[in-house]
């Protein structure tokens, strides 16, 4: 920078080949920073979530002789709810609960998606109206409420049951986007040469088709988490969670029957709102990484905005520069 | 109905051969009540060490009569036989027809996949079809074949994604997998189209000398008419649809019979008649 104040403005190119270095270095930065954040956040959360358990110093369930609505301090990190539960055994237990529940509805989500999506899209004809069918009918149902009846239908819900309840709920739209990809990769010519090899169609579509599909897959995967997570907390918010055990939206449920916000006792609902809110964007940032990395022009994108408002910026400046000299030679031609 | 009365006697007569028999293929057009003819009543044989190269435009009926002999389209009506037989439709008869007959593809950077290494690629149909020599291993195949269309280090180049390598290689590659099966019949759909001029005749020569090798029946699909001649002891010139002109390569070449023949040779390039379209062009100006 320095060097450009000194120096004499150059001829275009010296100036320009460095702007297009940066923004290239700043390409890179920018992916490695959504992706570093992401993973850094995540990394903690999941750490937590294995070790916090080990560290804490009381059982999230007994109460034992513990001060009610006791702020954090030296013994309890987080403080302790209205009957005395510590905070911090409550969030470390939770965070076991509320990452695996949306660990495992991921995962039913995606394999959904995929054998409504890709087979749909693969096969074609008659299945492929029959499974699109399907797949309409459920995007079209709206996926809480319809969450919501199952668990109240479901008497004594294990974190399991949630978690199958809001994959089978969460899949619809990833599998909308796997089938018009499979139909678009089914008409690649590496499809039709393995099927002229002999190969038969379940060997197609795992081996051919998929491995194509894999980076989708993860983004796909990487929002059915997240979906998860903040539908198991939606639904223990409401009650409907998995009952008798302790995740992130079980302790703000009890914070809310507890009169917690009423209390002041902010210990108690912002460390698992927080927690909820943290992987949610660790999640959604390593997609975003994802996303690029699939999509080159998601990449630039930002890069042709700022490059836009910068041309535009000159061309006012231009203009501004154009009036300013007709006025002036206007006023010299009245005073001539 | 007349082909079907046919059929009985003509089972006999076609051993070794790959026969096309008055197949027509129609297409329902969307929002249209009509249909599109893409292959009216098509019909040649194929055989062992014989060419024929079939020329014609964009859109007709080329490509669709190449599916519909790998059996990835089925004829609206008419027939097609392998040895004298119909070609079975589906499950392990169909399989081994598809040892017999096998495609090399117009876009080398289309036919290969780009998540699987190219031992990948050649080593599946050699699986499929058990396509290995008597103490050999599918490795040893697959350096054969390999080294069968001049790609070495043959180890090194096994180990390559498609991605690493240049289109000539890429095409040199769909030729070796359409050979691992061991195959007789070769469908090559404008082979060369993709490819950089310089590498088009080296890619070709490979093709001519295969085929003598393995006395390969070999269907050459083309626009390009100067190739079709070097390559292929018939043509066959398709005009939407319809076989307009067919014969002896030269024959076609030299006598031209039908307007739409005379109007390919006449688009052909010709040193000859160097700069004359631009002059023309600028005379129109």
């Amino acid at each position: 920078m320095p060097d450009l104040l000194t120096h004499a403005p150059d001829p275009v190119d010296p100036g320009e080949a460095a702007d297009a270095r940066e923004d290239e270095r700043h390409i890179k930065r920018h992916v490695n920073g959504k992706f570093l954040i992401g993973a850094a956040v995540l990394t903690f959360m999941i750490l937590f979530a294995i070790f916090g358990p080990m560290i804490a110093q009381f059982d999230p369930r007994i109460s034992g002789d513990n001060p009610v609505l006791a702020p954090p301090d030296s013994t309890y990190w987080m403080g302790t709810t209205s009957l005395g539960h510590d905070v911090f055994s409550q969030m470390a237990t939770g965070a076991r609960t509320s990452l695996l529940i949306g660990v495992i509805a991921g995962l039913i989500a995606v394999t959904l998606s995929i054998l409504f999506g890709v087979v749909a899209g693969y096969v074609g004809g008659v299945t492929d109206e029959v499974l699109t069918l399907i797949i309409g009918v459920m995007l079209v149902i709206p996926g809480l409420p319809l969450t919501i009846v199952i668990s109240s239908a479901v008497p004594g819900r294990s974190g399991l049951l949630v978690a199958v309840i809001l994959g089978i709920t969460g899949w619809a739209g990833a599998a909308v986007v796997l089938r018009s990809q499979a139909q678009s990769l089914r008409n690649r010519d590496y499809v039709a040469a393995s099927r002229i090899a002999g190969e038969n169609p379940f060997r197609v579509i795992g081996v051919e088709v998929l491995p194509n599909l894999l980076p989708l897959l993860t983004g796909q995967f990487l929002f059915g988490v997240i979906f998860a997570i903040l539908g198991e907390a939606g639904l223990s918010y409401l009650g409907l969670g998995p009952t008798g055990s302790i995740s992130w939206g079980t302790i703000l449920n009890d914070a809310n029957s507890g009169y917690a916000l009423q209390s002041g006792a902010w210990w108690w609902f912002l460390p698992p709102g927080i927690a909820v809110a943290l992987v949610g964007m660790s999640l959604a940032l390593i997609n975003f990484a994802v996303d690029e990395v699939i999509n080159p022009k998601l990449r630039s994108a930002p890069l042709e905005a700022r490059r836009l408002r910068k041309a535009k910026a000159e061309k006012k400046a231009i203009a501004k520069a154009d009036k300013q000299a007709a006025k002036d030679e206007k006023k010299a031609e009245a005073q001539a | 109905m007349a082909t079907l009365n046919e059929q009985g006697t003509k089972a006999n007569s076609g051993e070794g051969t790959l026969e096309f028999r008055n197949v027509v293929k129609e297409y329902r057009v969307r929002g249209a009540h009509k249909k599109l003819r893409a292959v009216n009543d098509v019909s040649f044989t194929l055989e062992p060490g014989k060419t024929i190269a079939l020329v014609g435009e964009s859109g007709s009926g080329k490509s669709t009569i190449a599916k519909t002999i790998l059996q990835l389209e089925r004829p609206t009506s008419g027939d097609v036989l392998i040895d004298g037989k119909s070609v079975p439709r589906r499950g392990r008869a169909l399989k081994r027809y598809r040892k017999d007959v096998q495609m090399v593809f117009q876009d080398p950077f289309a036919s290969l996949n780009p998540f699987h290494s190219i031992g990948h690629h050649l080593e599946r149909p050699i699986r499929l079809h058990k396509a290995v020599g008597a103490d050999q291993t599918v490795d040893e195949r697959i350096a054969e074949l390999l080294t069968r269309v001049n790609l070495e280090p043959v180890e090194e180049i096994a180990g390559r994604r498609p991605h690493e390598l240049s289109g000539g290689q890429r095409q040199r590659v769909a030729i070796a997998r359409a050979l691992a099966p061991g195959s007789r019949f070769l469908i090559a759909d404008e082979p060369v189209s993709m490819l950089d001029v310089s590498i088009r005749l080296g890619v070709l020569n490979l093709l001519a000398r295969l085929q003598r090798e393995e006395n390969l029946g070999v269907l050459y699909i083309t626009h390009d008419l100067a190739t079709a001649r070097h390559f292929s002891d018939e043509i066959m010139v398709m005009y939407r649809g319809d076989v307009v002109e067919r014969g002896p390569s030269d024959e076609v070449i030299l006598n031209p019979q039908h307007d739409y023949t005379k109007r390919l040779l006449a688009a052909a390039p010709d040193p000859d008649r160097l700069g004359q379209m631009r002059d023309e062009v600028r005379r129109a100006l």
